[in-house]
Order: C-alpha cells, then structure tokens, then sequence
C-alpha cells in the first residue's frame, strides 16, 4: 500500500538522519581522544583538500565570470552597471563560492570516502580493524572529518579569490567595464562578515561531506553493487543537505552586522 | 575457555542462530563444521564481539562479549587473533605494515625492533622477503598466509579463522592446514576454525562441532564425527546430494 511505502520511507529517513547525526558526534568526540592519527590526517588534507583545488579554481573562475557577465547586463537594463563588483563580490562570498564548493566536494570526497570505506567492509577490513582493538570511527571517520573541517573553509577562501578575479577579468577583457570601478565598487558594498558567513557555512558544509561519506561506506552491503549505491547515495544526500541547510544557514546568520 | 550458552540470533523475522550451546577448551584446535546459510559466520561475529545475541551468552574465559562496553571490548578482542575468509589484509599498506600493524606496544619499539617482528612472523609461514609488497601483488594463497602472520604476529592467547582454505587449490589448502596445526602447536593458544572443508577438518581439530539449523547437532573428535550414524552429519562429511538436508 501507498501509505505503508510513506511510512517506511519516513522511518528510514528519520534513522538514517540519527545515525549520521550520532556518528558526526562520535567522530568529533574522537577528535580530543589521544594519540590523533596525524599521519592519517596529513594524507587526507593532501588528497582531498590540496588535490580538489584544480576543480575548485575552475569552478570558481568561471562561476565568476559568468556571474559578472549575467549581473553587467541585467543591472545595465536598469543603468545600474556600475554596481556589478558589488552585486558579485557578495553574491560569490556569500553564497555561491561555499555552496558550490561543497557541492562539489560532496561529488568528489563524499563518493571517494564512501567508496572506500565500502570496499573496506564488504573485505572485512573493517571487521578486522576492530579485531585489532581499534576504533573503525577513530581510525576512519576522525580523520576525514578533521582534515574536511580544515580544509573546506580555506577551498572556500580561495574560491573566494579565484570567483572574484574572474569576475574582474570578465568585467574588464568582456565587457570592458573599468577595472578601478569593478574594484571600488566591490570594496565599497563587501563586508568582512560576507566572507566570514560563507566560511561559517562551509565548515560544516565540509563537516556535512565527511560524515555522510563515511556513514554510507560503513553502512555499505553486498559486494560491487553494494559499494556503487552507497557512493551513488552519499553524494545525493550529501548534496541534499548542503542545498537545503543552505537556506536555513542564509536565513540564521544576519545578512551584515553593520 | 569459550563457553556458548543458548545463542540466538535473527535477522529480520529470520532466525540464523536458534539455540547454540558450545564449549570451546583452552589449548585445543575446535572446528565448526557446516553448509552454507547454517550460521557459521553469524556465530563466528558472535564469538568475537562483531554481534550482539538477541538471545544467550558468549563468556572467554568468564568475560561475557555481549556485556561489556565498547571500550572494554576493545580491550578483550586484543586478546584475539584473527584469519578472515579473504585475508581482509588493508590494502593501502605494504605487507609488512600489515603484519606489524596490530602489535601490542608498537609505538614503543625501534624501527630495527619492528622489522625483526616482519620478518620472524613472515618466515613462520613461509614468506620470507616479501614485506614491501602491496597486497594486490599477492595470489590468494599468499593474502591467507599474510593474514595468519599478521594474526600470530600479536601474539594472540586465541586465534580464530573463517573458512581459511576456501578458494584454494588442494595443495594450498594442504599448506594452510600445516600452518594451522603448526601455530597451534603451542599450548597457550586456542584456535577456532569455522569451515565447511571436511579434509581440513579432519586433520587439523582436536574438537568438531556440527552447526545445522542454526543449533550444534554434533560434536566430537575426528575419528567420532567419522564414524557417526546421525543422517544429517553423515550427508554433509560424505557430501551427498541425497539425504535429509533439504537441497532445493
């Protein structure tokens, strides 16, 4: 029956969305247990910080391009050009840099963690860890949490940069707008707290990417198969969360503090 | 000891485990026999720690697994040694970080210290020179040797392998089996071997355990499963199609 499909998917909503939330709290618990593995820690900020910054740069140069593009001849219908650096520098820092950035780490980390961690069940490497007196959550989750809690707002921070050098270039080689305008302009309207909320949000943007990774990939069964549809569901619930907590963030934090 | 009391387990409305009742002597090698779907593996997680009984108890040496607190779990399951069916060797680690990577007091030992360890462990099974390997290079007889040097290599008080000749060659299973008997050779050490292998049943345990239905039917040394007039055991060590065993 309809109503009973409903009612399991409810079910299976709300436990899967308590058990990423225990398993957020387990692993950040974990992170004042001593020894921390910084070995571990050290390879995840290298792999999935420092080798995402490529896709990062291009997402950003041309996010800020097209923006500038998009915004210079919308505001001109209004005569109103000359606010283009304002209206992308706060829409980059504030929203789109983050969001985007996490999207595509929810594409390119959460899948590789749930990937991995997914092999490593359906080997029973999990299993063995345990028998080895170690904590899977400690050895597994700390670390990719730990190394996304750093390195998401500082992806974020050059995005930051990258978007609105792009934008600049766009405004200046496409649309020749004056390159001292686009740049009085956008110091003049950015504040301090746009870049600081879209950090705010990216961490746990960074936070949301690591804990639904891992939590699929330990949750992961049945060989192959099992392995592709838990990679396939983190990145859809990973990216769900960050879209949808996105409003809720924008709404939460106050849009300046002036 | 491992004392088994009236361990049940059902997974969904389907009971796996429906009753096992099992001692498991110290210094002996017990072997639980049984086909595929009987539970064996689902007792084996039992014993470790890996799953909590809806029913029953699993005590070593008097400690019952399915009490304790996770962290005092960690503290027990040291104590064990484990071969899992396809060796679950890390694969992001060489095979010499495998073998030292459970040692008790790691972080307190030379580098020289560590190596000796890698190599004594890995001459135990015939493997010699071989630690800067990565797993993938290894065939599957190789990953299960591997295993058994990283399972002795924490020097264990109870070793415990699952289906450990599965997917081998005759000559390699014979090997594994030799090795089996060879480190449990010493009296201070347990070992629990879950197969459906009858050849290596019979030339490694000191005990077997029949595990059909999810309940021990049958146990016995070799020479006594061997000779026994149970319709169902009989089926299963003779490996006939036709019996009481339903096939279909």
């Amino acid at each position: 029956m309809p109503g009973d499909s409903l009612g399991r998917i409810s079910l299976n909503f709300v436990r899967a969305s308590g058990e990423i939330f225990l398993l957020a709290g387990r692993a950040f618990l974990r992170i004042f247990q001593r020894p921390l593995n910084l070995k571990l820690i050290s390879s995840h900020l290298y792999l999935d910080g420092i080798k995402s910054m490529p896709v990062i740069f291009l997402m950003s140069v041309f996010t800020g391009g097209v923006l500038t593009l998009q915004s210079f001849y919308a505001l001109q219908r209004l005569g109103a050009e000359i606010f283009t650096g304002s209206l992308v520098g706060v829409s980059l820092t504030k929203e789109l840099i983050p969001v985007l950035a996490g999207l595509m780490l929810a594409g390119r980390v959460s899948a590789s963690y749930s990937a991995e961690i997914g092999t490593m069940v359906v080997t029973e490497q999990v299993d063995a860890l345990f028998t080895f007196g170690i904590d899977p959550v400690k050895y597994l989750v700390t670390p990719r949490v730990v190394a996304l809690l750093i390195m998401a707002p500082l992806l974020t921070l050059f995005g930051d940069f990258v978007g609105i050098l792009g934008g600049k270039l766009v405004a200046v080689l496409v649309v020749h707008q004056n390159p001292n305008l686009f740049e009085s302009q956008l110091f003049q309207s950015l504040e301090l707290w746009d870049i600081v909320s879209g950090v705010i949000k990216s961490v746990f943007f960074g936070l949301t990417v690591a804990v639904v990774g891992s939590h699929f990939g330990l949750k992961t069964e049945g060989g192959a198969r099992g392995v592709g549809r838990a990679t396939t569901t983190a990145v859809v619930v990973a990216s769900v969360i960050i879209l949808v907590s996105d409003f809720f963030w924008s709404k939460v934090l106050p849009f300046s503090l002036r | 000891m491992i004392k088994i009391r009236g361990l049940h387990k059902s997974f969904a409305a389907n009971p796996v485990l429906r009753g096992v009742d099992l001692d498991i002597l110290a210094g002996q090698t017990t072997t639980v026999i049984g086909g595929s779907g009987s539970g064996k593996s689902v007792l084996f997680k039992h014993i470790i720690g890996l799953m909590k009984p809806d029913a029953g108890s699993v005590l070593v040496d008097g400690v019952n697994m399915s009490a304790l607190r996770e962290r005092e779990l960690y503290g027990v399951i040291a104590r064990f040694g484990m071969v899992f069916q396809g060796g679950a060797l890390f694969d992001s680690m060489t095979v010499g970080e495998n073998v030292a990577f459970g040692v008790p007091g790691r972080a307190g030992m030379t580098a020289a210290a560590i190596q000796e360890l890698i190599d004594h462990s890995l001459s135990q099974v015939g493997l010699s020179g071989i630690s800067q390997l990565m797993p993938a290079e290894l065939s599957g007889g190789m990953k299960k040797r591997v295993a058994i040097a990283r399972a002795i290599a924490k020097r264990p008080a109870i070793l415990m392998f699952d289906e450990p000749t599965t997917g081998l060659d005759p000559i390699m299973a014979d090997v594994i089996n030799d090795l089996i008997i060879k480190v449990s050779a010493d009296p201070g050490i347990t070992s629990v071997v879950i197969t459906h292998n009858m050849a290596s049943a019979y030339k490694i345990s000191d005990k077997i355990a029949v595990l059909y239905a999810g309940r021990i039917i049958e146990t016995g040394s070799a020479a006594e499963i061997r000779a026994t007039t149970n319709g169902i055991v009989r089926q299963f060590i003779e490996g006939r199609a036709t019996g009481p065993i339903p096939t279909g």
